[in-house]
């Protein structure tokens, strides 16, 4: 009896694990991001960089290393990158993961590195401010916008359904909202309107995944009408084919996308050099090419992005640490009261 | 037996301690209020409700799988046998992406599951399919048919026999399988993360609403709600072992 058992077991192991290499073979054809994945280069004379950043610009910072290692600076630097959610790979920096050059979605991480001497506390001195990147927050709808949404008073209205990441777990999330906010900030509305606005959209808020590519994800794979998301991702999706349109709206917010060399940094003359050839206009070309908006002027022609007549930044609602607390604070934050007001409303239904 | 105690410390004792001691560490007036703030506490009603309702499907749905692979003879049996094990050998993210796929808004047989309750429901039943058919069917294996002839050459009904004296048999196993399937369902991310939506208050399970306390920096609310899903997990197991050994000294 035993004996039969364990035979049963062997074949039993060995067709799972035929299967599981099946179901592995056919996963990796959907794309799905691996987060934190580390992939290597060739080590050469300049020495290796590790490059920690967000997701996002993964594309546009392998055609920027290819041509950094064309110029004199770049010549026989490597690159290890790591790419995952902002958030987490700040986490993981300051917990001791080796970095020369980070990247990050969202000042909150680059601030926290600060606090820890991991990032030098004069990492945003240039003249860009630290920042190597801008986008905007824009709406992405269906092919030829059947809703014709054009405006955000058009994202409250009954019936059009909205998704955007938890601001709570999401970088992404937490620009989508300061823009929905400042844009009534801007049309002249009061604190009190502009919240209960945020009120009104979280109503038609259907989906929160975790970041916003798993909302673009969300949004391609058919539910929702309006996606809240960045003009250099919705630029990505129609680069790769996605059926979309997206409207920059009158209001809306200027992102800011921070990076800095380490302190602890092995490396510190070639990610230096790195850091320097991303503000060159070969370098910004190639943030454009990917759908980013250059900070120096006159790499693109001024048609390639349109600018809205009414753009802000950040600082203009407060700045991050402010707004990280007064709106998304776990427990006292704005968001967080909407979301419970809702969600009362929902658990009573 | 010291490298197993050693090893275990390591790898299980010390970490679940630190996580008891993160989740305290801001005193127990904090941790209540983290366990007890209305996402939080929607999120573990959710998880647990949804839990405990997929563990007794898992019950009555394992147990008769694992009736129809010991009893039953059919083409292909082993193809299946194999299969039951798949969501073991998964990564839950992508069983996630498949249910989605499968019963998402571009749903290829129109069955849109995808951002609602009975979504979490489904994925959590895929994960936890093989608990309950892999305690219950080496105890069917090794249950001497004598008995049920014997049962039935007194004139025993299929029912009876059923209900007389296969089933007390099984009860032990079918509890631990049932048992094992809830402790892992609670703790469930992957699969939900992607079918769920993560609507706070609607579709929101607590391993998710654990994520999104790390990424706001709160960890010492991740590590509270934690600390209750692990005290949930270890009561359940620790019933089972009493359980157990209750039917055990009756039988």
């Amino acid at each position: 009896m035993v004996k039969r058992t364990t035979r049963r077991g062997v074949v039993l192991g060995g067709a799972v694990l035929a299967l599981a290499v099946m179901a592995a073979a056919c996963g990796s054809s959907t794309s799905t991001s691996s987060s934190g994945a580390t992939t290597g280069g060739t080590t050469g004379a300049g020495g290796a960089i590790n490059l920690v950043a967000y997701s996002a610009p993964q594309a546009a910072y392998s055609s920027i290393e290819g041509a950094f290692t064309k110029t004199p600076a770049g010549k026989g630097v490597s690159f290890q990158e790591s790419y995952g959610a902002s958030g987490d790979q700040s986490r993981a920096v300051d917990g001791g993961q080796p970095a020369d050059y980070v990247s990050f979605s969202l000042e909150t991480d680059m601030t926290r590195l600060v606090k820890s001497a991991k990032v030098a506390a004069n990492w945003n001195a240039n003249q860009y401010h630290g920042f190597a990147t801008d986008s905007v927050v824009v709406l992405v709808v269906r092919k030829g916008n059947p809703k014709n949404i054009q405006t955000w008073d058009d994202l409250t209205k009954p019936g059009v359904d909205v998704i955007t990441p938890n601001p709570f777990s999401s970088g992404s999330a937490r620009w989508n909202i300061m823009a929905a906010y400042g844009a009534q900030i801007q049309q002249g509305k009061t604190p009190a309107d502009a919240e209960q606005y945020l009120g009104d959209l979280f109503k038609n808020v259907s989906v929160q995944d975790s970041s916003g590519r798993a909302a673009l994800g969300t949004f391609t794979g058919g539910k929702g009408d309006v996606l809240l998301s960045y003009e250099n991702e919705a630029i990505f999706a129609r680069q790769n084919g996605e059926d979309i349109d997206y409207v920059v709206p009158d209001q809306t917010i200027l992102i800011q996308n921070p990076v800095a060399i380490t302190t602890d940094s092995a490396n510190p003359q070639s990610a230096q050099a790195f850091l320097d050839y991303e503000y060159t206009p070969e370098a910004q070309k190639l943030f454009a090419d990917n759908g980013y908006r250059p900070v120096v002027a006159g790499v693109v022609p001024a048609d390639q992005f349109p600018t809205p007549s009414s753009l802000f930044t950040i600082a203009d609602l407060g700045g991050w640490p402010d707004v990280a607390t007064k709106f998304f604070d776990t427990k006292t934050g704005i968001v967080a009261a909407i979301e419970q007001a809702n969600g009362v409303a929902v658990a009573s239904k | 037996m010291g490298i197993a105690t050693l090893y275990l410390s390591f790898l299980v004792v010390i970490p679940l301690a630190a996580l008891v001691w993160r989740g305290t560490s801001g005193g127990w007036g904090s941790f209540w209020d983290a366990v007890t703030s209305p996402d939080a506490l929607a999120a573990l009603k959710l998880t647990v409700v949804t839990s405990l309702i997929v563990a007794l499907i898992n019950a009555a749905m394992g147990t008769l799988i694992a009736w129809v692979m010991v009893r039953d003879s059919f083409r292909g049996q082993r193809v299946v046998d194999a299969l039951i094990d798949l969501p073991f050998a998964l990564p839950t993210i992508v069983a996630g992406l498949v249910l989605l796929t499968l019963y998402g808004p571009k749903s290829p047989i129109h069955v849109s599951l995808a951002y609602t309750r009975l979504g979490v429901a489904v994925a959590l039943a895929f994960v936890t399919l093989p608990f309950v058919v892999r305690t219950v069917q080496p105890v069917l294996i090794e249950l001497d048919q004598d008995m049920e002839q014997a049962a039935a050459s007194l004139g025993a009904g299929r029912v009876t026999i059923f209900r007389r004296i296969v089933l007390p048999n099984l009860v032990p196993a079918i509890f631990a399988g049932t048992a094992l399937s809830f402790a892992r369902a609670i703790s469930e991310y992957g699969s939900t993360v992607l079918i769920s939506g993560n609507l706070p208050f609607k579709t929101q399970v607590a391993p998710v609403q654990i994520f999104n306390s790390i990424q706001s920096d709160n960890e010492a609310g991740a590590a509270a709600v934690s600390t209750v899903l692990l005290v949930i997990s270890l009561a359940v197991l620790i019933a089972l072992g009493l359980i157990q050994r209750w039917t055990v000294r009756r039988a």
